[in-house]
């Protein structure tokens, strides 16, 4: 079973549409790549698959829970929320803007949801949170707060707080997007980390190279529909797609 | 003045200063609250309820604060026998509540959306939100506002008198006129000074304190 399913997803913002008939599903262990022109939907989309957006029709589900699906009249109906808050707690999502709590510590940015939302006792995550800090290259820094980090080490804490959550898939929106450029190295860097260990992810990147080198597939969109998927190599190095390739044409020029 | 009769003075200045106080205290202990409470009304998207709190607004800051006290007390005195420290306790909460409101307000539509967001992907109920993420932040950011609010309901209080309080200001009035000294007045004027040093000072304390993070 795959660990999310996405089908027939429809989307407007008024009389826009910005998603049409998106479909894809993402497996154990699987780093799905979703590139493509700003404004072409990605964003969007995982927004919609992390429940702050709502779609219009089709079906989300994770595993056996299903978020969303149509009804007769072909429109989402969502699933009771305390389904919801269960499918929640599957995935996690690092924002392009990081969105670390400025008020609590960099330990505390990592342990207040496993505390409050899972029950975790405090004693735990806290270990799992120290621990985590150190893959991220950030030990020693829990007592900080975050406007005292680089915004690549915020980054990387977002990353850790998203991972004690011990998510089953884990969204990247941009994750390098609001870094400067010498900095994007470190948080690419850790993903990589991720996807050696067969973490499950699905990540919209500007990245091209690193979008080919780490992902198991890729998914270009553009206006709001899926334009080509597949191989990452093929899609990026070999598009079939006259809009992936104009897209591309820019990335093979550098 | 004899020095017995200002001590004396003194003394009787010190009582209506207690009255001052708690007519302070009580306005915030009610107005605070309700201030949270009005603002989440003035932020709902149904209009039946964002429509009333609207046109409480308008009222309680639309109109001087004289004139609601006197409303209330002769109004609420109409229906049953209400003492005079209680009118105003409740025009005081009534009114102060609705700048509180719109302070709050700013307070919280300040903070990024992406704080809320990231609250509630990490599975934070609405409610969790809002007490462990925005609130605390929500406070750091009103603070200095608070402050002026706050330093101008010591001032105001003065105007209880109009409905017969024998607070600080009146007393000092009163005295005033019969022994033809302008002293008292100088003195009341001292001591709301000093209670608003405080404030000041405590406000400051505060600053300080949330002044950890960014």
């Amino acid at each position: 079973m795959p660990i999310l399913e996405a089908a027939a997803l429809e989307k407007s913002f008024g009389g826009n549409q910005v998603l049409r008939d998106i479909s894809f599903e993402v497996n154990q262990g699987e780093v799905l790549s979703v590139i493509g022109p700003s404004g072409s939907g990605k964003s969007t989309l995982l927004r919609c698959v992390t429940l702050l957006e709502t779609i219009d029709g089709g079906r989300i589900a994770y595993g056996d829970l299903t978020m969303a699906e149509n009804n007769e009249a072909g429109r989402a109906v969502y699933s009771a929320s305390p389904v919801l808050q269960q499918i929640r707690r599957r995935f996690g999502l690092v924002f392009q803007n990081f969105n670390l709590f400025p008020h609590f510590t960099v330990l505390r940015n990592l342990t207040e949801a496993p505390v409050r939302v899972l029950g975790t006792p405090r004693g735990e995550a806290e270990e799992r949170a120290l621990a985590l800090l150190d893959k991220v290259g950030l030990s020693g820094r829990e007592t900080a707060y975050p406007c005292e980090l680089s915004g690549g080490q915020q980054q990387r804490v977002a990353i850790a707080r998203a991972l004690n959550m011990q998510p089953d898939i884990l969204f990247f929106d941009e994750p390098t997007s609001a870094l400067d450029p010498e900095l994007t190295g470190e948080i690419l860097k850790v993903i990589r980390g991720l996807a050696d260990e067969h973490m499950t992810m699905v990540i919209v990147t500007h990245e091209m190279s690193f979008a080919r080198d780490v992902s198991d597939r890729v998914l270009f969109m553009d206006g709001g529909v899926i334009v080509e998927q597949g191989d990452p190599r093929q899609v990026i190095e070999h598009p079939l797609n006259e809009r992936t390739r104009a897209f591309l044409s820019r990335f093979h020029q550098e | 003045m004899p020095i017995d009769n200002f001590m004396k003075m003194l003394l009787q200045m010190l009582e209506a200063s207690a009255v001052t106080l708690e007519l302070f205290a009580l306005t915030l202990l009610f107005s605070l609250p309700l201030g949270l409470l009005v603002a989440f009304g003035r932020m709902s998207k149904r209009w039946y309820i964002q429509w009333p709190v609207r046109f409480y607004l308008l009222i309680m800051r639309g109109t001087p604060l004289i004139l609601q006290l006197v409303f209330f007390y002769f109004g609420l005195n109409a229906l049953f026998p209400i003492n005079r420290f209680v009118a105003a306790v409740v025009a005081f909460a009534l009114n102060y509540a609705a700048y509180f409101a719109e302070i709050y307000r700013g307070g919280i539509e300040a903070i990024p959306d992406g704080q809320r967001e990231a609250a509630q992907v990490l599975g934070f109920t609405r409610a969790q939100t809002f007490g462990h993420i925005l609130l605390p932040q929500v406070i750091k950011n009103i603070l200095p506002a608070m402050g002026n609010e706050f330093m101008v309901l010591v001032k105001d209080t003065a105007l209880a008198q109009a409905i017969g309080v024998m607070e600080l200001f009146r007393l000092a009035f009163n005295i005033t006129s019969r022994e033809f000294t302008i002293l008292p007045i100088f003195v009341a004027g001292l001591f709301y000074l000093i209670m608003n040093a405080l404030v000041s000072k405590g406000f400051s304390i505060a600053e300080k304190k949330m002044g950890y993070y960014r």
